[in-house]
């Protein structure tokens, strides 16, 4: 029903950067997936057959359906969402432009390093933990079914004890390192240029995989 | 005072010392070698070559892989028409002396001197650290272009004989450039599949490893050159191929031997090339014309500014990261001719190409101009214009977790969004790769080993090889930083493991590292402590023994008075003292001796548990020593754990050892181990005693 051609999104206007033909692409999918509903749930990402061996597909997921990424001011997770929220959602992987200021390119990294963020910190508490840590890693190594716990949990301590290093500096024996905060965050993301890399093509979309 | 090296780049210098050795040669009244064509395709340019596919940069040259064919294929062709067309021009009009040079032979010329040299681009690029991204465009251009190179020169060396040229001709000349390029790479594909395979097997015979390495790299290019396919993709190729499932293979020491040999060899090479290029120009036969050599010069420059800015401008259409005029500046600067365009010259025979020396006067004027010239001036320049350097990072585990869940995560989305992209293609080639072809290839567990568990072990086993070579010094390194399992995670119990478990192959062979470090790292600390006064080991150990011997017997005493079993007599005092000798730790031990590393890094870290903790694997005691009579409740049978120890090999794991010999007693002996404890109320047994 209502195919949003003509409305722009009021957060997607910062950069008019999503063609028309890109929302009528992406409108075409969303009505794949939701099955000519106007809202999509959770259940309707397991007829996508590729996300199947994606090791992370649970926290992809869902991030589509968390509030924090939905710009909307409450916190927690929605039951189903609309197809401007699914534009929403991918307006986060949109290519950096030339034309782009000092201060959009900054803002546009927090951006899509925000959404990172919220992928990894699952109870929303604002700082990612050992334990949220360590779930990140074991599901990344979720695909080798013969590993014990054991290496996946000493990996993310490493990795911590490294981040805290970074973030922190030195640490007397007695101090604690709480948790990975949004600004940690950032300080580990310095050298990675998030902004090219964090982006999906939508120049040219016309093989549309097929659902079940 | 900027010293001579800062200011003119390694290659001058070498050509300037060919000249002068060519001069040299040429004086004395000999005559000076000159760099034939066979030696150079098949001695010196493979090492190269195969250095530089071995340690090609992957990921970013895969990322950029579209806009190096563009400027390799279409830049090259451009150049070789462009040059050959206008040179064909300048021949017509300059007068007798030219004309009889025909279009073919121009445009020979024009595919000779037009590719651009990997060699000359290695040489003056490592010595100005641009960033990445243009050093791998450039780079991965001298490579690529060697197809179109070795198509055109064999076309038009054969065109050049015939009569006619007909549209056929041509499109089979079209046709072959396809043959050519992906011939090669499948030839380097195959030998690189057999080199993996191979190497799958070696695992007894650790010594000859880096031989197939060698071999079958240098045979998928003798393969290739002998079908007139190109041998430089065939050579990257198969090192590209065989060097994730090689290094999964093989030892940590067979991956230095061929680091450091493909490293020697490609020195070497290149040192010879440039000083074969200033001999044989003294050497040659030359042939100077001013309007064909300064027009050579004038149009390949220009043909090289024109093809970069206007394929830049096509390219920045699909491209993410544009390309700014900075960089094409130096993409077009960094065109660098060199000995391979020399040899191609030097291969025209004289009676189809009687102008051949004039030929090589241009080329070596060019090569000399691009070296000298650009090769100077291309650093001041990048300083000018401020172009980016490369930067220093250090690859963090953090940072490999990120980028591993960021391609997951940008795969999940062209999912969602049913769009097939990059990632989606690279991700079925990851789980192909994982599923098929790491059974074959990889030996044993390391098949099914993740990529980040890989990644993690190779920076523990860098970690803790850092940590022996600098920590003997007895000072914790700034690099290590103090931040501990207890800062992250209060509740854990401080003997937490914080490595995964190793499987028993890796941990031999860290062992061993640690090992062979830590002895040379106590024989270091000894020369350094020579303030502190450290008793002459020998002694030392003789004192132990004595004191040994008066516990022991004094138990014996005890034991006389209520044992059924006689007590183990004292060994002779060489015996003794190969046993006190293989245990530097000269206390006593204790009790719960079972939940004693095995490995401990002795000063350097007292509190950072994961450099000392590296091995707790099932408990060895500290065999080494008879127990401390006073602790043995077991009264009535004094245990000698005498038999395992006596002059262990391993210093470190006393109770697998082997029978004495004097050597290990005295290597052992050599080692001084840390200040004895004194223990409580034990007299000092002066010297000499």
């Amino acid at each position: 029903l209502g195919c949003p051609l003509e409305l722009t999104p009021h957060h997607l206007s910062a950069s008019p950067t999503v063609t028309s033909e890109q929302i009528e692409h992406l409108h075409r999918r969303f009505k794949q997936l939701s099955r000519d509903q106007l809202t999509i749930r959770k259940e309707n990402f397991d007829s996508i057959p590729d996300l199947e061996f994606n090791p992370i597909r649970g926290k992809i997921v869902h991030a589509f359906f968390d509030k924090r990424n939905l710009r909307q001011e409450s916190e927690g997770l929605a039951d189903e969402i609309n197809f401007e929220d699914f534009l929403t959602i991918m307006s986060y992987f949109r290519p950096i432009e030339m034309n782009m200021d000092e201060e959009q390119l900054d803002r546009f990294r927090k951006e899509k390093l925000k959404f990172l963020f919220h992928m990894y910190d699952s109870d929303h508490d604002g700082k990612i933990t050992l334990q949220e840590y360590r779930n990140v890693v074991e599901e990344l190594l979720s695909g080798n079914p013969h590993l014990e716990k054991e290496s996946a949990r000493s990996i993310a301590d490493g990795a911590m004890m490294e981040a805290a290093s970074i973030c922190v500096g030195q640490m007397g024996p007695d101090q604690v390192y709480e948790g990975i905060t949004f600004e940690d965050f950032l300080k580990m993301w310095q050298g990675i240029d998030i902004e090219t890399k964090m982006h999906v093509r939508f120049l040219t979309m016309e093989t549309i995989a097929h659902c079940y | 005072i900027p010293s001579v090296s800062s200011i003119v780049p390694e290659s001058c210098l070498l050509i300037v010392v060919g000249l002068l050795v060519g001069g040299l040669i040429k004086g004395v009244g000999e005559e000076p070698p000159i760099l034939k064509s066979n030696i150079f395709f098949l001695f010196l340019l493979p090492p190269i070559i195969l250095d530089a596919g071995y340690f090609l940069p992957l990921r970013q040259f895969t990322e950029n892989l579209g806009t190096i064919l563009i400027f390799a294929v279409v830049g090259t062709l451009w150049n070789a028409f462009f040059l050959g067309g206008l040179m064909y021009a300048v021949c017509q009009l300059s007068g007798p002396s030219l004309s009889h040079i025909g279009l073919l032979a121009n445009l020979l010329f024009g595919s000779i001197i037009s590719a651009v040299d990997p060699v000359a681009v290695l040489a003056v690029f490592e010595e100005i650290h641009i960033n990445e991204l243009l050093h791998i465009l450039v780079f991965g251009e001298s490579l690529l272009n060697d197809a179109v190179t070795v198509v055109l020169y064999h076309l038009f060396e054969e065109f050049a004989n015939f009569e006619q040229v007909t549209i056929i001709d041509i499109i089979l000349g079209f046709l072959s450039f396809f043959v050519v390029s992906l011939g090669g790479v499948f030839v380097g594909v195959i030998y690189g599949v057999i080199a993996a395979f191979t190497s799958r097997f070696t695992s007894h015979i650790r010594v000859i490893e880096p031989l197939f390495v060698f071999l079958y790299s240098y045979m998928a290019y003798l393969s290739a050159e002998l079908f007139h396919l190109s041998g430089i993709m065939a050579l990257i190729a198969s090192g590209v191929v065989m060097r994730p499932y090689v290094e999964a293979n093989i030892s940590h020491k067979s991956h230095t031997t061929i680091k450091y040999f493909l490293k020697m060899w490609s020195s070497v090479s290149e040192t010879l090339i440039f000083i074969f290029l200033g001999v044989s120009t003294v050497a040659g036969h030359h042939y100077w014309n001013w309007t064909f050599v300064i027009s050579t010069l004038l149009f390949c420059l220009i043909a090289r500014v024109l093809g970069v800015l206007v394929l830049t401008w096509f390219i920045n259409k699909f491209r993410i990261v544009k390309l700014t005029p900075k960089d094409q500046f130096i993409i077009a600067y960094g065109g660098l001719r060199g000995a391979i365009a020399f040899s191609l010259g030097y291969l025209l025979d004289y009676q189809h190409f009687d102008m051949r020396d004039m030929f090589l006067t241009a080329i070596i004027t060019v090569i000399f101009f691009t070296v000298f010239v650009q090769g100077m001036t291309i650093r001041p320049l990048v300083d000018l214009l401020a172009v980016k350097k490369k930067q220093e990072t250090k690859r963090s585990i953090n940072e490999e977790i990120h980028t591993q869940f960021l391609d997951h995560l940008l795969t999940g989305i062209e999912d969602i969004c049913g769009h097939y992209g990059h990632h989606h293609w690279k991700d079925k080639l990851n789980r192909f790769n994982k599923k098929y072809v790491k059974k074959c290839l990889i030996a044993g567990e390391r098949s099914k080993e993740p990529q980040l568990i890989a990644f993690y072990h190779k920076m523990e086993m860098k970690q803790a090889i850092e940590l022996v070579e600098s920590g003997g010094i007895g000072k914790i390194p700034s690099a290590v930083s103090t931040v501990s399992i207890q800062n992250i995670n209060p509740k854990s119990l401080p003997v937490e493991r914080i490595l995964p478990a190793l499987s028993k192959d890796k941990e031999e062979e860290i062992r061993k590292i640690l090992r062979n470090n830590l002895q040379k790292t106590r024989q270091r600390l000894r020369s350094y402590n020579r303030h502190t006064l450290v008793a002459d080991p020998y002694e030392e150990a003789w004192n132990q023994m004595l004191l040994r011997r008066q516990k022991a017997r004094q138990l014996e005493q005890k034991m006389n008075n209520y044992l059924t079993v006689p007590a183990h007599k004292l060994d002779s005092p060489t015996m003794s003292r190969a046993r006190i000798g293989s245990d530097p730790l000269a206390y006593e031990p204790k009790a719960d001796s079972e939940n004693l590393p095995i490995i401990t890094i002795d000063p350097a870290s007292p509190q950072s548990p994961d450099s000392a903790d590296l091995m707790n694997e099932e408990p060895k005691g500290c065999g080494g020593l008879p127990p401390s009579p006073e602790e043995d409740e077991e009264g009535l049978v004094m245990r000698v754990k005498e038999p395992s120890s006596p002059g262990t090999d391993d210093v470190f794991t006393p109770g697998t050892g082997d029978s004495p010999s004097n050597q290990r007693m005295l290597r052992c002996l050599s080692d001084p181990g840390p200040r004895p404890e004194p223990e409580e109320g034990e007299p000092f047994i002066p010297k000499g005693q």
